[in-house]
């Protein structure tokens, strides 16, 4: 598996998901963040699935076991916590591994420096969000905390190894990353008054089973619509 | 999209057509007719109005309602777009109409600021779309039933918001007009991607074409909708063209949308719906067929093919996000910094 489709795949799919929320967001400023968010998701993706191959081929033509996204990602947008409880799991790894992907000098250093202000920004929405939810009423609260058990599963599966990824050339240090991800996570959730979930983070079906291609049931219907357009005109360009 | 609709201007405030700008069943002292006659001669002059002018109450609200109506279409136009969102058959296209989608939140955003400067709110507008006491562009009731739909929207709806909104660039509110500014330049680049998005349809497989063909036959006549009723029927233009709201008249928007659309029709490979659309020698404009105002009566009535879905969207989007919006006012009571806190007040019981 190459790194730069498990990478370009993660920002793919959760760009979808987030491009869900268009029309039905809380607040016209968040259909303007989530929207911007999905929008740099999609323009990472692009740039990675290209080094890989054709960008729409890669999207549009696999089928779900060839896909090697997080599972974390193609979890279903739920409420507004939901969300943010995922972008909050996910931008901090992103944000983290980019980091050290920039510094590392690797083959993904240049697009990883540039893609890195734009995670620093998703991170800050999600964390800002995770205060104001977590420590706004009490009905947001418990969404917020929902929120975060419903994700927690899913989180062990960002420090799974990633070929291409761990110390050989990238100068990624797994273990590092993983407790600078937990730290970091920690902090935000104490602030927002909420509580770290205290489940298993990787299970005998999360572990690395999105990387190796093994999805959770709602992926093929995602996929069913966002690749039925491009798969009913075969060879057609748009 | 912006589109700002005549069928919304011409749903002026009451009382407009009388006296200018006098509120209504206030006599006017000496220091009003003062006002009026600074304000009336700064209109004259081309002058920008700005908030802190004095300002004839009618002309406030027919701006409140025609900008309000204008920010309602941008945060209902979403839809019929992001509809397609999921379903974009390239990421290149799915990065453009995501663009786009948000562009048309941002839009939203900047006129409801401009409609705060006459002394409203977004919230308050909001309710009134919510409650169906005011508007938005009819053309957004009609649905985006397959990819091609998505091009004519740019190239026709957003085409005819243009011809509507260039004129508003100089209109005599000077917030309106700096946030059209802004806009323009946005919808113009829509418009250039949906003609495009057109082209490449047009040009494609058979299927292709047949696609980007039924979406013109469909959009066709409800973009010329949304430039009004004709001129004898528009009775509320007149005093908006006298306050220098409203530049020109619906007829000549409409004309002058259907002489620009018909060669970019020919060198798209399409048609036009209209077997009576011919060049005119004389008039130096193209002859076009008679549009059937009952639909638009209908569409306006909130008997269109998705008026029910859009507004049922909406609402329920604002109110499913009620306890986001509770929540952050809560979090900025709490940790706010100054010592009188009077947000406080204001936070919502959540259920």
């Amino acid at each position: 598996m190459s790194a730069a489709l498990a990478l370009g795949d993660d920002a793919l799919v959760l760009s979808h998901r987030l491009g869900e929320w268009a029309g039905h967001a809380p607040v016209l400023e968040e259909e303007v963040a989530l929207a911007n968010i999905a929008l740099d998701l999609l323009g990472q993706a692009r740039v990675l699935l290209s080094l890989v191959g054709d960008e729409d081929e890669l999207a549009y033509l696999r089928e779900e076991r060839a896909f090697r996204n997080l599972q974390l990602v193609e979890q279903p947008n739920g409420d507004f916590a939901h969300t943010i409880a995922r972008q909050l799991y996910f931008s901090v790894y992103q944000h983290l591994l980019y980091e050290r992907l920039a510094a590392g000098g690797g083959e993904f250093a240049d697009l990883a420096a540039k893609a890195v202000k734009e995670v620093a920004y998703h991170r800050d929405h999600a964390e800002q969000w995770t205060l104001r939810l977590g420590d706004g009423t009490g009905e947001s609260h418990e969404r917020m905390q929902a929120g975060l058990e419903a994700l927690w599963r899913f989180t062990g599966e960002m420090f799974q190894p990633v070929e291409g990824l761990d110390a050989t050339g990238s100068g990624v240090d797994r273990e590092e990353l993983e407790s600078a991800w937990l730290s970091s996570v920690t902090t935000t959730v104490e602030r927002a008054t909420l509580t770290l979930p205290t489940g298993p983070r990787t299970g005998a079906w999360t572990a690395g089973a999105g990387r190796q291609g093994v999805h959770t049931e709602s992926f093929g219907r995602m996929l069913a619509e966002m690749q039925h357009l491009h798969r009913s005109h075969p060879g057609a360009s748009w | 999209m912006a589109a700002v609709t005549a069928d919304q201007k011409t749903q002026s405030t009451s009382g407009t057509a009388k006296a200018a700008g006098q509120p209504a069943g206030t006599a006017p002292d000496a220091a009003d007719a003062a006002r009026l006659a600074v304000f009336d001669a700064a209109v004259a002059a081309d002058d920008r109005i700005e908030p802190r002018d004095w300002m004839p109450e009618a002309y406030r609200a027919t701006l409140v309602r025609q900008m309000a109506q204008h920010a309602h279409s941008e945060i209902i136009g979403m839809q019929p777009e992001a509809n397609w969102i999921t379903r974009a058959p390239s990421l290149r296209r799915k990065a453009i109409l995501m663009a786009k989608v948000q562009d048309e939140a941002g839009h939203g955003l900047y006129l409801y600021s401009a409609a705060e400067t006459l002394g409203t709110s977004r919230e308050e507008l909001l309710d009134k779309l919510h409650a169906g006491r005011q508007r938005y562009s009819s053309i957004f009731n009609y649905p985006t039933l397959t990819w091609a739909d998505v091009g004519a929207i740019g190239w026709l709806v957003d085409g005819a918001a243009i011809t509507n909104q260039v004129p508003l660039c100089r209109c005599s509110y000077g917030p309106y007009a700096r946030a059209m500014v802004r806009i323009c330049k946005e919808e113009s680049f829509h418009q250039r991607q949906g003609y495009e998005l057109l082209l490449a349809l047009s040009r494609g497989t058979e299927a292709q074409h047949a696609m980007a063909q039924d979406a013109v036959d469909r959009w066709w006549w409800p973009s010329l909708m949304m430039f009004g009723p004709p001129d004898d029927a528009s009775s509320h233009s007149e005093q908006s063209m006298a306050w220098k709201i409203k530049r020109h008249s619906n007829d000549e928007l409409r004309q002058r949308f259907v002489d620009i659309c018909v060669p970019q029709a020919e060198a798209l490979g399409l048609t036009l719906p209209d077997p009576d659309i011919r060049w005119n020698e004389e008039r130096g404009q193209h002859d076009f067929g008679a549009i059937d105002w009952t639909e638009f009566q209908e569409v306006l009535k909130g008997n269109g093919p998705c008026n029910e879905q859009r507004i049922t969207q909406r609402r329920r989007a604002h109110e499913e996000g009620a306890w986001v919006r509770n929540a952050a006012a809560a979090y900025a009571a709490k940790h706010t910094t100054t010592p009188s806190a009077p947000q406080a007040q204001h936070v919502e019981e959540t259920a």
